[in-house]
């Protein structure tokens, strides 16, 4: 069968982008982080928590509560609910559901929100209860962390075409040059190739500069109408299209291309764009190697040039493809759950004119991706969202 | 191409010993259909009984055609390697303190794709063979070595943690009156042991066999009755500290049941020797072989029990006997579970009558005492948990498995 015609988004926004600055490690809960990015979102929208009438959240560390739980902690009254547990997917998958709902008036204003703690131990704690298959077929062989995992997955792709330790190091070098225009990046330190390449080894071909690092933080966006967002006067992304998709392409034998490229086609009819008309991209950069394989994709070259067009680009905040221009989880940090949202939320503001430091000059029209719930032996979750601000 | 395991060194009492940790031990309840091959070295995958495809990991329904009929099946061995990784700082602390460690994704034959540890010697794009072995954690892991024979393949440092090799390990065999035992002290010589002490109850007695075990270079005899806890623990006291592997060879067979028999005498001597001997030597032996379970190229690694089949199963022409054994049985899943944190495998060899004096009514097939001896060593070799040595053993597993009603029956003769 083939995929019926999607209805198109019909005025849907995306507002107050918010940011709780991350920490690498906290004492504090999953759920203190996600009241600080609840509370600074109904203060950045300058609305009154009674007016949050659908809330969507993720994280791995809120321990056995879910969004229901919250409702009750945090005093909120909604009559729409959800809380996804997709990993690196979650925003794309949030903004989806809550654009729909808006969209049919099942909730006027929803808050998507993702959020996670990170005591000294909570990482291997989280490891641990991953999903069957990890538990079964991958931890009994010292992989849990996910580091071996996508090292094969890095190899494999690496070798099969051609690519090399400077081609996906180009990728960190960059977003590093971006977080260190981002005052809540965690790397403060600048990265040169030289230092990428000399880097100790974790799992080869992974190093240290191609793992994130696990730390606490919360981001959070509110989804409405565009009547909503302007009879409260507040600046708005519009929402043009999405895609979504869960294990695809399971006859690979390894994964050398993710769910985007079974839907990348629709992604840009339903917007009514091409990948050269972004002003700026945000893809999901668990490794560096993943986002070479959105480069391709999402359609920006083809399969197996992904190399070259990391060669041929500079992807940083003042080049020709400003991409990750928070420094991206690489370089800001990786907040769990959040993590899948800090890619949205900056391009978010950055087609706002939000982003203060990180700007990047003209930026109307904006990708975001996500992926995650590597679950056995690749990603099975893929997603991404175009949006543009106000002023296209 | 691997270098030998070398013999290891004199130990540095001031360095610390290592303590044995375990792998990821949980699992769901299907996977445990890998751990049940594992433990006989059978190499299994899930199969649609409706499609007929093969699935990898434990499923609940086929993922070809959501049918539910998965079972367990002997599956080809062969698949191809098509990446591998060698992780250098993971964050499970059993594999952190043996980093690297190298692992694949290998692309079986029949089509699923499984995780696998990796012996050295296996290269990406090249066939391996697959096995599942026991871990540390006593749990079935993915095993692939190459297709092709490689120098010095057993000494893989990888494919060691897996099994209990007894080449450069001191082993302890406790019976050396009896054929089996005196077989057993061959064999495990002739596997490059370092040291086989074998145990004698009251040497200054005269046996057969005698002179095979004395004045042997790296045989030891020493003084050992496992019905007297005293005997076992003085024993331990001496080398209970240098024990690898323990080989549990006491035997006690006499014929009889229930109603033929006069009083418990004979019932008493048949529990002394086996299941009281057992606790004996668990309890002079179990707790140094538990700390031992991770020191180095020749730390701890095995308990061999040899146990009759009819553990399994009551033979009446030998009941009481049989009852002895299946107590043993028992015992030994206790002991497995006990010796599990120092990652020491309880191995239990299962045979049918063996060829010895006690059996000599018993018509054939019968088991030779030299090929109990030869499973003893192979088992260890390929770190399996439960052996069956010789056709009746082999034969009553599988009409166990088939029908236990129908072989108690036919057990009753
Ligand atoms: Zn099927």
């Amino acid at each position: 069968m083939t995929n019926s015609l999607r209805t198109p988004y019909d005025g849907i926004v995306m507002a107050a982008p918010v940011t709780i600055p991350y920490a690498r490690y906290s004492i504090e809960s999953a759920q203190w982080w996600i009241g600080r990015a609840l509370s600074a979102l109904v203060a950045r929208a300058g609305i009154r928590v009674s007016d949050i009438d659908g809330l969507c959240v993720s994280s791995f560390t809120m321990g056995n509560d879910s969004g229901i739980g919250l409702t009750q902690h945090f005093g909120l009254c909604v009559r729409w609910l959800d809380t996804i547990p997709l990993g690196g997917a979650s925003a794309i998958a949030a903004l989806r559901k809550a654009a729909r709902a808006v969209q049919a008036h099942d909730a006027d204003i929803v808050a998507c929100v993702a959020g996670d703690t990170n005591h000294v131990d909570s990482f291997r704690q989280t490891l641990e209860s991953f999903s069957r298959f990890n538990q079964d077929a991958v931890y009994p062989y010292g992989a849990g962390g996910a580091n071996a995992s996508f090292a094969l997955i890095a190899r494999n792709y690496m070798r099969t075409f051609g690519v090399t330790r400077e081609d996906v190091g180009k990728i960190a070098v960059a977003q590093r040059a971006n977080a260190l225009r981002n005052p809540h990046a965690l790397m403060k330190t600048p990265l040169t190739i030289e230092q990428y390449l000399a880097a100790r080894p974790i799992s080869d071909p992974i190093h240290l500069f191609d793992c994130v690092m696990p730390c606490a933080g919360a981001e959070a966006f509110l989804v409405m109408r565009d009547e909503t967002a302007a009879s409260l006067g507040l600046p708005a992304a519009r929402l043009l299209s999405t895609i979504e998709r869960h294990n695809a392409f399971a006859d690979d034998p390894m994964q050398v291309r993710g769910g985007w490229a079974m839907d990348v086609g629709e992604l840009y009819a339903m917007a009514g764009v091409k990948p050269d008309d972004l002003d700026i991209v945000q893809t999901y950069d668990d490794y560096p190697v993943i986002t070479m394989m959105q480069f391709e994709d999402l359609g920006f070259c083809n399969k197996g040039e992904g190399a070259a067009f990391v060669r041929q680009h500079d992807l940083t905040i003042d080049g020709d493809f400003p991409h990750n221009t928070s420094g991206g989880q690489l370089s800001a940090g990786q907040a769990g759950a959040a993590g899948a949202y800090l890619g949205l939320v900056e391009g978010l503001r950055q087609v706002l004119g939000e982003a203060g430091p990180t700007q990047v000059k003209n930026a109307k029209l904006g990708l975001a991706a996500g992926f995650g719930m590597i679950n056995y032996d690749r990603g099975l979750a893929s997603g991404a969202a175009i949006f543009a601000g106000p002023a296209r | 191409m691997i270098d030998p395991v070398q013999p290891p060194r004199r130990k540095n009492p001031l360095l610390r010993t290592r303590l044995p940790a375990s792998p990821p031990r949980p699992r769901s309840r299907t996977s445990h259909g890998f751990t049940r091959a594992a433990a006989e070295g059978r190499f299994v995958l899930q199969r649609c009984e409706a499609c007929g495809a093969f699935a990898y990991p434990a499923r609940e329904a086929c993922p070809a055609c959501l049918s539910a009929g998965l079972s367990f099946v002997d599956a080809p061995r062969r698949g191809v390697l098509l990446a591998e990784t060698t992780a250098r700082v993971p964050s499970d602390v059993y594999f952190r303190e043996r980093a690297p460690w190298r692992i694949g994704l290998v692309k079986m034959d029949c089509g699923p794709t499984m995780v696998a540890h990796l012996h050295a010697d296996c290269v990406e794009g090249a066939p391996i063979v697959m096995s599942f072995q026991l871990d540390k954690s006593g749990q079935a892991v993915a095993f692939a070595r190459p297709e092709e024979e490689t120098p010095n393949m057993a000494d893989d440092r990888q494919w060691r943690e897996m099994t209990a090799d007894p080449k450069f390990r001191r082993v302890l065999v406790t019976n050396g009156r009896s054929v089996i035992g005196q077989e057993a002290v061959a064999a495990l010589k002739a596997a490059g042991a370092k040291t086989v002490f074998v145990g004698v109850a009251e040497p200054w007695r005269p046996f057969a066999g005698e002179q095979l075990l004395r004045g042997q270079q790296g045989i030891e005899v020493v003084t050992l009755d496992v019905s007297d806890e005293k005997s076992a623990a003085d024993l331990a006291a001496d080398i209970g500290g240098k024990v690898d592997i323990l080989v549990n060879t006491t035997e006690y067979v006499r014929p009889g049941g229930l109603l033929d028999r006069r009083g418990t005498s004979i019932a008493r001597d048949e529990i002394d020797q086996a299941y009281l001997g057992f606790i004996n030597l668990a309890q002079a032996f179990g707790p140094a072989m538990r700390m031992r379970g991770a020191d180095g190229v020749s730390s701890s690694a095995a308990w061999v029990n040899i146990l009759s089949v009819h553990a399994l199963a009551n033979w009446p022409a030998f009941g009481a006997y049989s009852a002895s054994q299946a107590a043993c049985l028992s015992l030994s899943h206790c002991l497995r579970a006990e010796l599990r944190p120092g990652g020491v495998k309880v191995m239990n060899l299962f045979t049918g009558p063996v060829d010895t004096e006690w059996f000599q009514t018993v018509p054939p097939p019968k088991v030779a005492p030299r090929a109990v001896a030869q499973a003893i060593v192979s088992a260890l070799r390929g770190g399996l948990e439960e052996i069956y040595v010789g056709d009746v053993a082999e034969e009553i597993r599988q009409r166990l498995a088939a029908n236990p009603k129908a072989l108690e029956r036919e057990l009753d003769k």
